[in-house]
């Protein structure tokens, strides 16, 4: 089950493998509630971008009946594990309820166990913490104790799908158009230099954040040792883990703006810090000195979600594709115009946002397009 | 008729409820096509004698006109996906609607014209043909652009441009008119001409702010006949105004150095 399929895809293990992963994100503005047929048939649009070794979704809403409880999907690689987590779990959590997550045949590689848990954290155990890191460290306990078991969702009313397959194939599998939520993130994975195994599918969450990611990150071992030390620890194998720590710890626990963190991740070059008015020089600098280990360096396109918001974000050079829609009330991002299209022919905008810059679409309020996005004023 | 009939005998069979000719004009349905097969139509399509072919429903299929070689017309109704008309050798095709990444990559001869935008690196490569894009184009547009004897690739953008715009440039020509810009705005474009070595970008005003690599001249003769030439096609493709175009002060961007890196490595 833990082989690396990738020998067998790439067995000549060359070096290069022409990557190009499939994003595809679609929110509801109104927060409605809308199936995953759609975000399913976009995503399968893309079937070329990606190569059958991952494939996942997130969805936000699907569970309203458990809206206050952590939803746990796990992943088990091993009856041990699972054994070893239900006693975990119930140590430190009121489970409330726990079923296998519902499946069907599908074309998917050596599917493991995947179970869910609808939990609350027991609160004399919290000692001091908050709710949010008490549940950030038991996932982390889990991931790292066994070996064998992977939290690969634990947020509230929300959930993640994630295998090694195509994004359709993974979504057959876990029978999500039997799900509907009110913004659904999807990815098509193309693995270049990191294992196509269950547990390295995209998206990556923690508690309610997700990223779905194409391109890779250079910085991925800076990265990941600067949130270890925040009690982070990664586990999947995979560089775009790095990308759902950093997201949770800057915008949830240091609770910085989007605006703020793109510049953290996608930092403009010094030329042009050096030619900005001294005060966002200075703005800019502190940031590059404060937050240099959680610069996201190489190529990336990434559809940051977490409850009310679906953030697009791309590198400062703009080296991944990424695109942006809106239609009535919904706001659409993807690698590809034609999936857009496929799921809504006529759009009220279209426009490609430019390297660094994000696109934001928040619950209750129109998306913020950029106004500036292909002109410029002169200077005066 | 009896080329049509050679040309269907030519096709899969699952293929041919597609097809439909109606006054010597092919049509294909390509709702759900997958990219090879919709090449194969078109394939067979132009090998027998086809002039005008209409693509409907197309959407996101990659490498549409890839490799043909023949003096027809395809018109695509819809989204067509990735690295239209790559290697592309004579056709022209006509996007009603926008085109995605990497249109004409590294096409020969030909033309293309988009009436809505194209994507990033429109022009990839490309060299030799023409492509006309009515409405904006993405990042690295006309990137490593070529031109060989009398092989001289003409690309002409309507609306703006995003970073890099004639990045490692080579040879050939862009021409951007900007028309959708108010008196004094630019195209919010960094890096224009980065590595650019060859070639031509005309500005029509001043839209863009081109790298340190590369000089901004005023235009003379010989570069304002290039000009009116390419505005005249852009106005007969998209029906726009000539004398309104040419209303306008031009200037062109050339490299500066021939070898922009040229003691980068030695």
């Amino acid at each position: 089950m833990m082989k690396n399929i990738g020998k067998i895809n790439n067995p000549y293990n060359d070096d290069k493998d022409f990557d190009g992963c499939s994003l595809f994100g679609m929110m509801n503005l109104e927060g409605k509630r809308f199936s995953a047929r759609d975000p399913i048939r976009a995503i399968a649009n893309m079937h070329e971008r990606g190569n059958g070794l991952g494939g996942g979704f997130a969805a936000y809403g699907i569970y309203p009946e458990h809206q206050d409880d952590y939803a746990f999907h796990i992943m088990y690689l091993s009856k041990e594990a699972k054994e070893k987590t239900d006693k975990l779990l119930r140590e430190n959590f009121e489970v409330l309820h726990d079923e296998e997550i519902p499946t069907r045949t599908a074309n998917v590689r050596d599917p493991p166990l995947v179970w869910r848990y609808f939990v609350q954290p027991i609160k004399q155990r919290l000692e001091g913490q908050s709710e949010e890191d008490y549940v950030i460290a038991q996932v982390m306990r889990i991931n790292t104790e066994t070996g064998k078991a992977f939290v690969f969702s634990s947020g509230k009313n929300m959930g993640v799908f994630k295998g090694v397959g195509y994004p359709e194939d993974i979504a057959d599998f876990f029978r999500l158009d039997e799900y509907e939520g009110y913004l659904w993130t999807c990815h098509g994975r193309f693995p270049t230099n990191t294992p196509g195994w269950w547990g390295g599918a995209h998206p990556f969450n923690i508690l309610d954040w997700t990223v779905v990611h194409n391109g890779e990150l250079s910085s991925y071992g800076i990265n990941r040792r600067y949130l270890e030390m925040y009690g982070y620890k990664c586990t999947m194998r995979t560089d775009t883990e790095v990308l759902a720590y950093a997201v949770d710890l800057l915008m949830r626990r240091q609770r910085l703006p989007v605006e703020i963190v793109a510049k953290i991740f996608a930092a403009p070059l010094w030329s042009e810090i050096d030619a900005m008015e001294p005060k966002k020089q200075q703005l800019l600098k502190a940031l590059r000195q404060t937050y240099g280990s959680l610069l996201m360096n190489g190529p990336f396109s990434i559809i940051i979600a977490h409850h009310g918001e679906m953030i697009g974000l791309t590198d400062r050079i703009k080296l991944r594709p990424l695109i942006a829609g809106t239609r009535d009330n919904f706001l659409y991002l993807s690698s590809e115009e034609a999936a857009i299209r496929l799921v809504s022919p006529t759009l009220d905008r279209v426009w490609y946002p430019r390297g660094g810059e994000p696109v934001v679409g928040k619950l209750g309020e129109r998306p913020t397009i950029e106004v500036l996005a292909y002109r410029e004023e002169k200077v005066k | 008729m009896l080329e049509e009939e050679k040309a269907i005998a030519e096709i899969s069979a699952k293929l041919l409820p597609r097809l439909k000719v109606e006054k010597n004009v092919w049509k294909i349905d390509a709702e759900g096509l997958h990219y090879r097969e919709l090449n194969s139509l078109l394939r067979a399509i132009s090998r027998n004698g086809a002039e005008r072919i209409e693509a409907h429903n197309v959407c996101g299929q990659r490498y549409v006109g890839t490799d043909l070689d023949a003096a027809i017309q395809i018109d695509i109704y819809g989204t067509p996906g990735n690295d239209l008309g790559a290697f592309m050798n004579g056709p022209t095709i006509v996007v009603h609607g926008n085109a995605q990444d990497g249109c004409g990559n590294t096409m020969n001869e030909g033309q293309i014209i988009v009436h809505g935008n194209a994507g990033d690196i429109t022009g990839h490569s490309v060299r030799g043909g023409k492509i006309f894009v009515r409405g904006n184009v993405g990042y690295r547009v006309g990137i490593h652009m070529k031109e060989f004897q009398n092989k001289t690739p003409q690309l002409v953008i309507g609306g703006t441009a995003q970073d890099f715009l004639g990045e490692y440039m080579a040879g050939g020509v862009i021409l951007i008119l900007g028309l959708d810009l108010q008196e004094g705005e630019f195209c919010k474009a960094r890096f224009v001409g980065t590595g650019m070595h060859g070639g031509v970008i005309y500005e029509r005003g001043n839209i863009l702010k081109p790298s340190k690599e590369t000089n901004v001249m005023q235009v003379g003769k010989r570069d304002l006949r290039v000009i009116e030439s390419l505005v005249k096609e852009f106005c007969k493709h998209f029906g726009a105004d000539y004398n309104a175009i040419m209303n306008a002060k031009f200037h062109k961007i050339v490299p500066a150095s021939k070898r922009p890196y040229g003691k980068l490595y030695s």
